[in-house]
């Protein structure tokens, strides 16, 4: 099967006063249809660059962004994004925020059709009841809810995430893994999924590519290889123990720390 | 209850403020032709009130004409200096500048550019007194739009036209209607200017100039209590705009 996301050999410097700051250095990934590619690596690594140029929002120096055979050079309306900071806009309803990218992607689109799809949605993620509220009457997980939702009501092919969970408590972020995992289960969309959490990344990928430290390339591929109905009990077996020790490892690597006693 | 208290409060501060005015006159011995007390003013008004509502409306559509004006070109400004970031270093040092000048020097170089104009050179400087902070709020505004805002829309291939008008126009409004209550009585001190310094000005300035001229201090106090209901009227006017705009970023009280 095709690949849905391709980067192939990406190179990318930012441009400071200093001289240019090298952040991704020939970076290779290949993410099939419908796959769960789940991104880590050390702080300050290129990781939210990585998001930034699948989504078309810049262009690398040198190298290729494909999705779905094409060759990216800018933004495409079958991408859709989430954000650490869940970005809603006070001024609009829940229901109003997630129907936006609808206004940009369908403008013809009925408004029944509109609010049918972004209520859907929003029950799927549990925030029924909810849609007339502003942004401010909602706590930071139903908030994040709401952005997923906003993410994914057009219908995109690729899901880039940005650390969408980092802000939130523990039991808040192992909620939002099991709605993400019903989501996907829901809608088919290819996902890339940017995060510090090994945890999470083994709970939601099927694959978990680990980046070296910056400049960033690809340092290691992990097949996680478990069902796609996971469940959180699923983090204490010895399978995933396994993986979250060989990840730890490879992060230490990549921070250059492995000969240090830990 | 909820309305006895918003309309009694001020009310309340108001008249308090008349009867320490009326007491500190009073206790003084101040006549007349030294310091006005509130109780002299409703013979004033009484005696020219066919002046005080010609003038007034002078005063206040001038105001409103100039103010208009401030919005349009603060708006323009500030979105040219919020988008563009050579166009906000080379235009604030200049902006500043030009608003450090004290206006009453302006007039007399207006007076002569735009000789017998007198409605247009009062409409001009209630403008240029007014316009800076309009400007100045919406740059800001524009220009610390975080990205993220941007990237939702942008990720969707949307316009430039579509993100101001979505996401960066909206997000600037609260900033904006701060300014405006700013520049509201900043107007009104750019019409005064024109109509209190130019010879035979007309509106509240005018009147006051005259009622300076006759040694009749109640008549200017009474003018100055008049635009000083006109600077509250008109900034209610742009409260109650607020509230239908941007009345989302008004936060429940807890």
């Amino acid at each position: 099967m095709a690949n849905l996301i391709d980067i192939r050999g990406v190179t990318h410097a930012y441009r400071t006063p200093l001289g240019p700051l090298p952040v991704l250095e020939d970076l290779n990934i290949a993410v099939p249809e419908g796959e769960f590619c789940a991104v880590v690596g050390p702080s300050g690594c290129g990781k939210s660059t990585l998001t930034r140029l699948v989504a078309g929002l810049m262009k690398p120096d040198r190298g290729e962004v494909w999705l779905h055979g094409e060759r990216v050079t800018s933004p495409r309306r079958t991408v859709g994004m989430a954000f650490q900071n869940p970005v809603l806009l006070e001024w609009r309803t829940i229901l109003e925020n997630v129907i936006l990218p609808l206004e940009i992607v369908a403008p013809r689109m009925p408004r029944k059709d509109r609010v049918d799809r972004a209520m859907a949605l929003l029950e799927m993620v549990g925030l029924k009841g909810f849609e007339a509220k502003r942004p401010s009457q909602l706590s930071g997980g139903m908030r994040q809810r709401a952005s997923l939702c906003r993410a994914i009501v057009h219908k995109p092919d690729v899901l880039i995430m940005d650390e969408p969970f980092g802000a939130l408590d523990n039991f808040t972020r192992e909620d939002l893994w099991q709605t993400m995992r019903d989501l996907r289960a829901a809608e088919p969309f290819t996902c890339v999924l940017i995060t510090h959490d090994l945890r999470e990344s083994v709970f939601l990928g099927d694959q978990v590519i680990v980046l070296s430290g910056r400049p960033a390339s690809t340092q290691f591929i992990l097949n996680v290889g478990l069902p796609a109905d996971r469940r959180i009990d699923v983090l204490y077996t010895p399978e995933a123990t396994d993986m979250l020790h060989i990840l730890r490892d490879q992060i230490r690597i990549a921070q250059g720390r492995e000969g240090e006693v830990h | 209850m909820e309305v006895a208290r918003k309309i009694g409060v001020p009310l309340a501060a108001i008249l308090m403020f008349l009867a320490l005015w009326e007491g500190i006159v009073w206790w003084n011995g101040w006549p007349n032709y030294k310091m006005a007390s509130p109780s002299d003013l409703p013979p004033a008004y009484a005696r020219y009130w066919e002046l005080f509502l010609t003038m007034g409306w002078q005063t206040l559509w001038r105001t409103v004409a100039g103010l208009g004006l401030a919005v349009l070109f603060g708006t323009l400004l500030g979105m040219v200096m919020g988008f563009s970031r050579i166009a906000r270093d080379g235009l604030y040092p200049l902006l500043v500048g030009f608003n450090a000048i004290p206006k009453a020097t302006l007039v007399p170089v207006l007076a002569l550019i735009f000789i017998g104009q007198h409605d247009f050179n009062t409409v001009l400087m209630a403008f240029l007194i007014s316009f800076f902070p309009i400007a100045v709020s919406v740059g800001i505004g524009l220009s610390t739009l975080e990205p993220e805002y941007r990237d939702i829309l942008r990720s969707l291939g949307a316009s430039k036209l579509t993100i101001f008008w979505k996401i960066a126009l909206p997000k600037t409004l609260p900033e904006f209607f701060g300014a405006l209550k700013v520049s509201v009585t900043l107007a009104f001190i750019g019409t005064n200017l024109v109509e209190i310094v130019s010879p035979h000005g007309r509106g509240l300035g005018a009147l006051f100039k005259s009622g300076e001229t006759n040694g009749d201090y109640p008549l200017m106090f009474a003018v100055l209590i008049a635009l000083a209901f006109l600077g509250i009227l008109l900034y209610y006017a742009v409260v109650a705009l607020e509230r239908i705009f941007a009345g989302w970023a008004e936060r429940p009280q807890h």
